[in-house]
């Protein structure tokens, strides 16, 4: 996780995005849903590198799509780093 | 004597009654997601007449009605199932009967709620009245595998259907005796995401994510098992990333054709509902999460998911296209209409606000106020099976 933090402004839309529409599925409390919780004691034990792929690119005969045309792969893991210990409201 | 005796009955009903009588036909209420409150509405002066707060976590809740239309009982995604009472503006009873929850059915006569899971996977009946737990059915659907239950309806002699998105099941259960279920299994297909009741009772629908297709089965023959309908309607095509599932329930009948959304395209599949097979697809300006028929089924009105979920396109079942597309607000979650379809109400998420439509001009004609809005329930829905 080196990447360059999003600015402000974008971190507020990721944040949005994460929520609202990540939300659909995983709950906008990410407690889960038809996807799985992504709170930080769901995620422990997983490689954030493998967790931004997932965001980035997909996970093939699973719901979950890429979301590579709204986001940056450095934007998909500043989101797993707060995901991972404590996203904000 | 007994005349007398009614006679003085209404009299004193009358006199008792002098507060404010009012009926329960034109009310509702609004989820208010992010902050736990649900607004409750008024159709006919289009305004908010109370709010109540409390009900916890009510991203994807979903309401149902008692047949009175005085009562909701508001499924929440944090398992909350919460009562109110739509006359006295109160909660009347509150519970937290699961771990994660994705919405819940009343049965015909009015007397069992039921709530389906996510965690654990299954369903649980619940007296109407107390809610207190009648009886619960674990999707359990391989030993010690459990799976997530969706597009629970309700059906004929308080039987419910659903299906079972990692068993790849629909599934009966019948709550005529309510602390003794009985339930029967159809296999399906795969991951089945959603489903719903046709208006009539008879067939349960679930759309399949898996694998291209719906499921049906015929609920006045179920020994025939469930079968495929729409099959290969991609037609090996590549599916575009699914921003968000498409919602069945509140689909639409219109005409003897159905309409439903085509999942990972940007299309609504019209199915002839006499033979079941696709009769045509309309192309709309994004992936249809709610396809909805205004009352009277002239028209279908479309929401669509992320990234173009400030746009709905509106279908004139006559023309058989898309006569009007409109950005009514950002992050556009669902559609009500008015009683009889004169208006159609639709939440505005991102500008915290629920706005108003006449579908005949397409004027705008009122907005209300409310914090990130997603369900808009009315009363009508008390009346109708599979709502």
């Amino acid at each position: 996780m080196f990447a360059a933090e999003p600015d402000a402004q974008r971190q507020k839309e990721l944040v949005h995005l994460v929520r609202q529409d990540c939300g659909s599925c995983h709950g906008m409390t990410l407690k889960g849903g038809l996807g799985p919780a992504l709170l930080p004691e769901n995620l422990r034990d997983k490689p954030a590198e493998g967790l931004a792929a997932t965001i980035y690119y997909g996970r093939p005969g699973t719901p979950m799509p890429p979301w590579s045309q709204f986001m940056s792969e450095a934007e998909a893991a500043w989101i797993v780093d707060k995901l991972m210990t404590h996203f904000p409201e | 004597m007994r005349l007398l005796l009614s006679l003085f009955l209404a009299l004193l009903l009358n006199a008792c009654a002098t507060p404010q009588l009012r009926g329960t036909g034109d009310l509702g209420l609004i989820i208010e997601r992010s902050t736990g409150h649900v607004t409750l509405v008024n159709t006919t002066s289009r305004q908010p007449y109370a709010r109540i707060s409390g009900l916890g976590d009510l991203s994807h809740a979903s309401a149902v009605y008692s047949r009175d239309g005085r009562y909701a009982y508001i499924f929440g995604r944090d398992g909350g199932l919460t009562k109110i009472d739509l006359l006295e503006a109160r909660i009347v009873k509150r519970i937290i009967q699961s771990g994660n929850a994705i919405g819940g059915s009343i049965s015909q006569d009015g007397r069992i709620v039921v709530a389906q899971n996510y965690t654990p996977g299954g369903i649980k009946a619940f007296d109407a009245d107390t809610l207190e737990l009648l009886s619960e059915v674990p999707a359990e659907f391989a030993p010690g595998q459990f799976s997530k239950v969706v597009g629970l309806a309700d059906t004929a002699g308080n039987k419910f259907a659903y299906a079972l998105f990692e068993g790849g099941e629909i599934r009966v259960t019948d709550f005529s005796n309510p602390k003794q279920p009985k339930t029967q299994r159809f296999p399906a297909g795969k991951q089945p995401y959603d489903g719903l009741v046709t208006p009539d009772g008879r067939h349960f629908l679930t759309g399949l994510f898996g694998e291209d297709g719906v499921a049906m089965l015929d609920l006045w023959q179920p020994e025939k098992g469930a079968r495929k309908i729409l099959e290969n309607y991609g037609r090996g095509q590549e599916k575009l990333p699914v921003f968000k599932m498409p919602h069945l329930r509140g689909w639409s009948v219109a005409q003897g054709k159905a309409y439903l959304p085509a999942i990972g395209r940007h299309e609504v599949l019209i199915v002839d509902v006499a033979t079941w097979k696709e009769v045509g697809r309309i192309p709309v300006r994004g992936q249809p999460v709610f396809v909805m028929a205004r009352p009277d089924g002239r028209q279908i009105w479309v929401n669509f998911a992320f990234p173009d979920n400030g746009k709905v396109d509106v279908i004139d079942t006559l023309a058989g296209q898309v006569v009007h597309r409109m950005e009514p607000g950002k992050g556009i979650l669902h559609m009500e209409f008015a009683p009889r379809g004169e208006n159609v109400w639709l939440s505005a998420r991102d500008d915290n606000k629920v706005v108003i439509y006449s579908t005949e001009t397409f004027a705008k004609v009122g907005e209300i106020p409310a914090d990130s809005p997603s369900g808009i329930f009315f009363t009508t829905r008390a009346a109708r099976t599979g709502f």
